[in-house]
């Protein structure tokens, strides 16, 4: 009996964290007439309180039909977020799991501070690297085009992090073993190393990627061109007397990150626990 | 250099010089530049420190994100230890972890629609408080903003702590607790003398990655209230774009590298923490 109130408690909690969804969710399947005499006093100033249901009264998928037919510059959006997305996690795989490998794995001249630097690295803000960001971009003609919000991210130092922590975990002693059975470092590290640590692998990759679907500052700083934004920029953007389009895009928005949430929740908190926690 | 060392310096080489080119070289240019006038690059000194040392906007900024990181972070602590030690052994924990999780994979972008609908002049909230009886705020335009930046930030952070708590608890023996009751130790005693001793290096981390993750809440903070916000929420990050904005470079050079020298400290007590053994 002692354990109910606290239980109720955090399944109260749990229901506010959750709540946003279920807005979102409701408030796409909501047709015009409906939103717009629910949030009119937000909307469009009318009297009166803004008040909201639980679940739409007639649901309709008719905003979703609409933002997927009559908005052409929602695809380009949405296509752009993909493609920072994906370019960034690729990038950070290709060049991060090697480099993970190496500081787990070797021994070398100034290892130490090198890895100091980039934990370092990994916690400043974008704030605070913003200057040297845009200089850089600038040097190189990058700013307003994709690659320039791509490649520095790629080189973040935060996966490397997580997948160091998992390959030190490999046990040396297969990898000794296979060494006498006469494989390379590049064999062992494709065939023993990157098996045994593809758990922190897509760790990384789940962290990374529920960050970068969320690009808000590097967009904003670095690409004056608004067709090049990413979801993350236009969502905001939409004017509010187009509630059932804001809805609608929103949701499109979540859902590929609560996806992914879903699918790799256990690697994300493995992830989690990694990125803190020293075994 | 031995072979072994050459192999393990090949595989961190790639993301090394990415590292150097798109941060570290340019970063080395931002403290170079901070010594320096923004216009004709002429040496001035600690000039520029001076400047933003004694800028009202500055102090002001300062001041907010003490205050919010103050006020946060213990609060955090507290909220998600209570949890975590409450789910623990607990057979709704798995579901309600989830729930207290997935807030990190909702997109930014995705809340603001909500925020603006509940915390309008009109909104949700003020509904709330009307049909209770009690006068609503204009809660984006008032003092309260600060507090809904808090609640962001609770919001999106609680699960990502609950589940570092919980690995953190889940490492204390069973057998300790046992023990403990056999001598006569009530459920109080044993939070008192074996949990929160066994929890103490997992605070500190958690607290050090809090105070990182709070860097983030600029995200909700921008996208809701625009450029120039309620004073209460004007946080360094505020500054740093408006200063880019403005191009004053010279400032923002100097800001960068004391935000910076802030963070390395926070890093290397950090890293005495993990127990400093990289190799």
């Amino acid at each position: 009996m002692k354990k109910i109130l606290p239980l109720l408690f955090c399944f109260l909690l749990a229901g506010i964290a959750c709540y946003p969804i279920l807005f979102l969710l409701t408030g796409s399947l909501m047709a015009d007439t409906e939103l717009s005499s629910l949030l009119g006093p937000v909307l469009k100033g009318s009297k009166g309180y803004a008040s909201f249901r639980l679940l739409p009264m007639m649901p309709t998928l008719k905003h979703y039909a609409g933002l997927l037919l009559d908005s052409p510059e929602f695809f380009v959006m949405f296509w752009n977020s993909v493609k920072l997305t994906a370019g960034i996690l690729a990038g950070q795989v290709l060049v991060g799991i090697p480099a993970a490998w190496g500081f787990a794995k070797y021994r070398f001249p100034l290892k130490k501070a090198v890895f100091t630097l980039y934990i370092l690295l990994m916690m400043m803000p974008f704030q605070v690297t913003m200057l040297s960001n845009y200089l850089v971009l600038d040097r190189l003609h990058l700013l307003n085009t994709h690659a320039g919000i791509i490649l520095p991210a790629a080189f973040s130092t935060f996966p490397v992090f997580i997948m160091y922590r998992f390959f030190c975990g490999v046990p040396g002693s297969i990898l000794e073993a296979a060494q006498i059975d006469g494989a390379g470092p590049l064999q062992i590290f494709l065939h023993i190393g990157l098996p045994l640590g593809s758990a922190g692998v897509v760790s990384a990759v789940v962290l990374s990627f529920l960050e970068y679907w969320n690009l808000i500052e590097q967009p904003l700083t670095f690409l004056q061109d608004k067709r090049l934004w990413p979801l993350s920029l236009y969502l905001p953007n939409i004017s509010l007397d187009r509630a059932g389009i804001a809805f609608t895009a929103s949701v499109t928005a979540l859902f590929p990150a609560v996806l992914i949430f879903l699918s790799g929740q256990d690697y994300l908190e493995q992830g989690i626990i990694a990125s803190a926690i020293k075994e | 250099m031995k072979k072994r060392q050459m192999t393990g310096i090949l595989f961190v080489l790639p993301s090394l010089i990415g590292v150097c080119i798109f941060v570290l070289i340019p970063f080395l240019d931002v403290i170079r530049r901070s010594f320096l006038e923004a216009v004709n690059s002429r040496w001035v000194g600690i000039q520029n420190y001076l400047t933003v040392f004694t800028n009202p906007a500055f102090l002001l900024a300062g001041k907010n994100t003490l205050r919010f990181v103050g006020i946060c972070i213990p609060l955090l602590i507290v909220l998600s230890l209570s949890i975590a030690a409450f789910l623990n052994r607990q057979a709704a924990g798995g579901i309600l972890k989830t729930c207290f999780l997935l807030p990190m994979a909702i997109p930014v972008a995705s809340v603001v629609l909500l925020w603006r609908v509940l915390f309008h002049n009109s909104g949700l909230l003020n509904h709330l408080l009307h049909s209770l009886g009690y006068a609503g705020t204009d809660w984006m335009n008032t003092g309260f903003a600060f507090w809904i930046l808090v609640i962001s930030y609770l919001w999106r952070n609680l699960g990502y702590n609950i589940v570092l708590w919980m690995a953190g608890l889940s490492s204390i023996p069973v057998s300790l607790y046992e023990a403990a009751r056999v001598d006569g130790a009530g459920s109080f005693q044993c939070f008192l003398k074996i949990t929160m001793p066994g929890l103490m290096p997992t605070l500190f981390t958690i607290s050090v990655l809090s105070l990182l993750n709070s860097f983030k809440v600029f995200r909700e903070g921008y996208l809701v209230a625009g450029d120039y916000p309620h004073e209460s929420m004007y946080l360094l990050q505020h500054l740093f774009n408006n200063w880019f904005r403005d191009l004053s470079l010279d400032k923002m050079a100097a800001g960068a590298v004391t935000c910076a020298a802030v963070i390395f400290a926070l890093v290397l007590i950090l890293k005495k923490s993990w127990g400093g053994e990289e190799d």
